[in-house]
């Protein structure tokens, strides 16, 4: 697979990459690096990508950087896992701390369209009650966003993206339908279901960020089950395909292999704009405002190599919270035989879902909530897993691997608490580029060890009702969360409930660290909802004349 | 523990189905590339690589197998262009090091425990040798700070499998659909398959 450092820039020169045709392209404004923008913005994933199109759609000028390519889904993803490891953020960080993050292919993209090209597409939304943790539930921190708010943005999320899912949902209060119909379920799906049943809890068909029918110039998704390493079809929807191609519409203009070092402020302490690199060329980009959505590690990171004499502490970091209270999802999970041929490679991973454990609070001992969903594995993927939790290898491995298609699974998406001890950090050496290597902390407290367990108990219970022998278990995490938090004052937090910089007035956060909590779903829905808020929020103040 | 193994899709091999809507053209690209120019030698010396070797062949022993899968091929490749995982753990230098001085353990434990060279050993002897590393009882002398188990598990042995499960013959043999885009998958439920996947599980028919 081809090293970042070796591809050249393809949105260039008033045109950018048609992600829906072989070799096509589609116009794109450009702007000089001394075109003073109205935003600049660090980051196209679910929460930079998002942003980027609704701000141009509100006719504001802007110019998106990525650091990663831009990718023609068709003519680029191939069907290997080896090879699409190029989807991933492969430059080393740190990994420290009493239970140290996988990171890598594990939870960092880095494309045009972010970890969004490689996501599992499993489409929830939070829990009302966790926008509140704190006062409800009595964990956490609450969010400054009302989650009525929150829920007006995931339905326009949702409509972006024509989410599959069921006609009713079983938790939470009453939502709309879906905008496409749910995916019939695979064998692996067909298993989560049938244990929540001799348990006597609900389970759901999961709503997926894949179209169930034609959609434009997306097929319906044919079940080719490679949806983790990207979708070579277009049936997902990722921000790749649905957002970048908005905000290309609209004006804006997305340079990709383009790395931020630095955002640049002057001597009254506000932003001026980014300085980045893109082919082998250090650059300058002038804007009235940044937006930094890096996600969990890039952005504090961003943020603490942006220190100037005004900010030594790193920028917008008075609060002294940039980089900290670093989350992830807990990703336990349950693996069994099963006398029928699975075959869990066929279609999207989590077809089925149980979110019982994140609603029921009377019958636990524990903080937070987790979800589970049925998976699918591929071959490489599985096999680690099982080297790693088994503790084998050889002919012994090999043996075990031949059941690959005999296997289903449980995994949950763990809540874990926000902990200031986890964290990003600079650390003393630098990378090609001249930055300091992130340095990330990471230790499981007593309540996240507790919740696992019980999962654990929870889904062995599960996954023998369901006809599963040969058990056995694994844990890891999935996703990133917080860092750069958003809350109610300056000394609690690191933005506003609008994103906005306490410190900073014309700098913005608009990702994944901004989540005050974890959750026990998939974060991505909760960001792109984030990101619709903020660019609405952007449009009133514009309005108001209050940027 | 066996010590054959017995495939259980004997004669499916995904390649069969090249020619097929089941593999796009930067599949083909991509697999053409792997099966054909396997690398040379040029970050390892002689010695590292004859030791991988002899470590990759504990790792996924290949006994049945004319042709057998290369795989220390593969990761001096990754090496020699410095390719990182995005994870380096504490403690565990960076990539090209990381794996110098992990070889350079690992041929020290052999020399401390049998005092002969890793190669040298019987085939039984170097399992057990690699099984007390991953079990967490290598002697810490030889590592010189580096966490020996969490080498062995998050560098060695996790990149050993991604290059052998990456191979079509290895993918054939545990009956996964192997390349599928743009021809996805029809049938979806337990015991149900299309008819470019692999035919039933001989076990169970």
């Amino acid at each position: 697979m081809p090293l970042v450092e070796h591809l050249s820039p393809r949105a260039i020169a008033g045109r950018a990459p048609d992600v829906f045709r072989h070799g096509g392209w589609v116009p794109m404004r450009e702007y000089g690096d001394d075109e003073e923008v109205d935003f600049t913005i660090v980051g196209t994933g679910a929460g930079g990508g998002t942003l980027a199109a609704k701000l141009a759609e509100a006719g504001f000028s802007v110019v998106a950087l990525d650091a990663g390519p831009f990718w023609r889904p068709l003519e680029d993803f191939a069907s290997d896992e080896r090879h699409q490891d190029k989807l991933y953020w492969l430059d080393e960080r740190i990994s420290e701390g009493n239970d140290p993050i996988e990171l890598g292919g594990n939870n960092s993209g880095r494309s045009v369209g972010g970890s969004t090209v490689h996501y599992q597409m499993v489409a929830l939304r939070f829990r009302p009650e966790w926008f509140r943790s704190r006062t409800t539930l009595g964990y956490g921190h609450d969010w400054p966003v009302d989650w009525r708010r929150m829920w007006e943005c995931y339905a326009e999320v949702e409509d972006a993206l024509k989410i599959s899912g069921p006609l009713t949902y079983p938790w939470g209060p009453k939502r709309g339908r879906y905008p496409y119909r749910e995916h019939e379920l695979n064998a692996s799906a067909e298993v989560l279901a049938r244990g929540c049943e001799e348990l006597g809890v609900d389970w759901s068909a999961c709503p997926t960020a894949t179209v169930s029918a034609r959609r434009g110039l997306s097929p319906h998704c044919v079940y080719r089950g490679f949806c983790k390493i990207g979708c070579a079809t277009n049936a997902k929807q990722s921000t790749l395909n649905t957002f970048i191609p908005r905000a290309l519409a609209a004006g804006a203009e997305i340079r990709d292999l383009s790395m931020v070092t630095r955002v640049e402020t002057g001597a009254d302490g506000r932003a001026t704009g980014v300085v980045y690199q893109r082919d082998g060329q250090v650059r300058r980009q002038r804007a009235r405002h940044v937006v930094v959505a890096g996600y969990s590690i890039e952005t504090p990171r961003l943020l603490l190599n942006s220190a100037s004499p005004k900010h030594p502490d790193g920028l917008a970091n008075s609060s002294g919270l940039v980089g900290r209270a670093l989350m992830v999802h807990t990703n336990h999970a349950v693996w069994g035989r099963f006398q029928e041929e699975i075959r869990w490679y066929k279609g999207p991973p989590s077809l089925a879902v149980c979110e019982h454990w994140n609603y029921a609070d009377d019958e636990k001992d524990f903080f937070g909530g987790y979800a589970y969903m049925s998976q699918g594995p591929l071959p490489t993927d599985f096999a680690k897993t099982l080297a790693e939790s088994e503790g084998i290898f050889g002919t012994e491995l090999r043996r075990r691997m031949a059941d690959y298609n005999h296997m289903a699974g449980l995994k949950i998406v763990g809540e874990t608490m926000p902990q200031e001890r986890n964290r990003v950090e600079l650390a003393d050496e630098t990378d090609r580029y001249g930055v300091p290597l992130a340095r990330v902390t990471y230790s499981m407290c007593e309540n996240d060890r507790q919740l696992a367990d019980h999962s654990l108990e929870f889904m062995r219970n599960a996954l023998s009702a369901a006809g599963g022998q040969e058990l056995f278990q694994s844990g890891g995490t999935a996703h990133l969360m917080g860092g750069c938090r958003m809350g109610f004052s300056r000394e609690d937090s690191v933005v506003d409930g609008d994103g906005r910089s306490w410190d900073v007035g014309n700098l913005w956060i608009c990702d994944g660290s901004l989540f005050p909590t974890g959750g026990g779903v998939n974060p991505s829905m909760t960001i792109m909802a984030l990101a619709v808020h903020i660019a609405d929020r952007i449009k009133t103040l514009a309005g108001q004349d209050a940027l | 523990m066996t010590d054959s193994f017995d495939p259980p899709y004997p004669n499916y091999d995904i390649l069969r189905k090249w020619d097929s809507p089941s593999y796009n053209q930067i599949t083909r690209d991509v697999l053409t590339e792997r099966l054909t120019a396997v690398p040379q030698r040029q970050f390892l010396d002689e010695q590292e690589w004859r030791l991988l070797q002899a470590i990759c062949d504990q790792l996924v022993p290949q006994p049945e197998r004319t042709d057998p899968v290369p795989i220390t091929p593969f990761i001096d490749a990754a090496l020699t262009e410095n390719r990182t995982n995005g994870t380096r753990f504490a403690g565990i230098p960076a990539m090209r090091e990381a794996w110098r001085k992990g070889l350079a353990a690992i041929r020290a434990e052999a020399m401390a425990q049998h005092d002969t060279d890793f190669v040298s050993l019987d085939a039984h002897r170097q399992e057990a040798l690699l099984h007390r590393i991953n079990d967490g009882d290598a002697e810490p002398a030889h590592w010189d700070g580096m966490p020996a188990q969490r080498f062995f598990r998050s560098v060695l042995l996790k990149e050993v499998l991604a290059i052998y499960y990456a191979h079509p013959a290895a993918q054939s043999e545990i009956g996964f659909g192997g390349p599928a885009a743009p021809r996805g998958y029809v049938r979806m439920g337990a015991d149900r398959m299309d008819p470019w996947e692999a035919p039933a599980d001989r076990r169970n028919r």
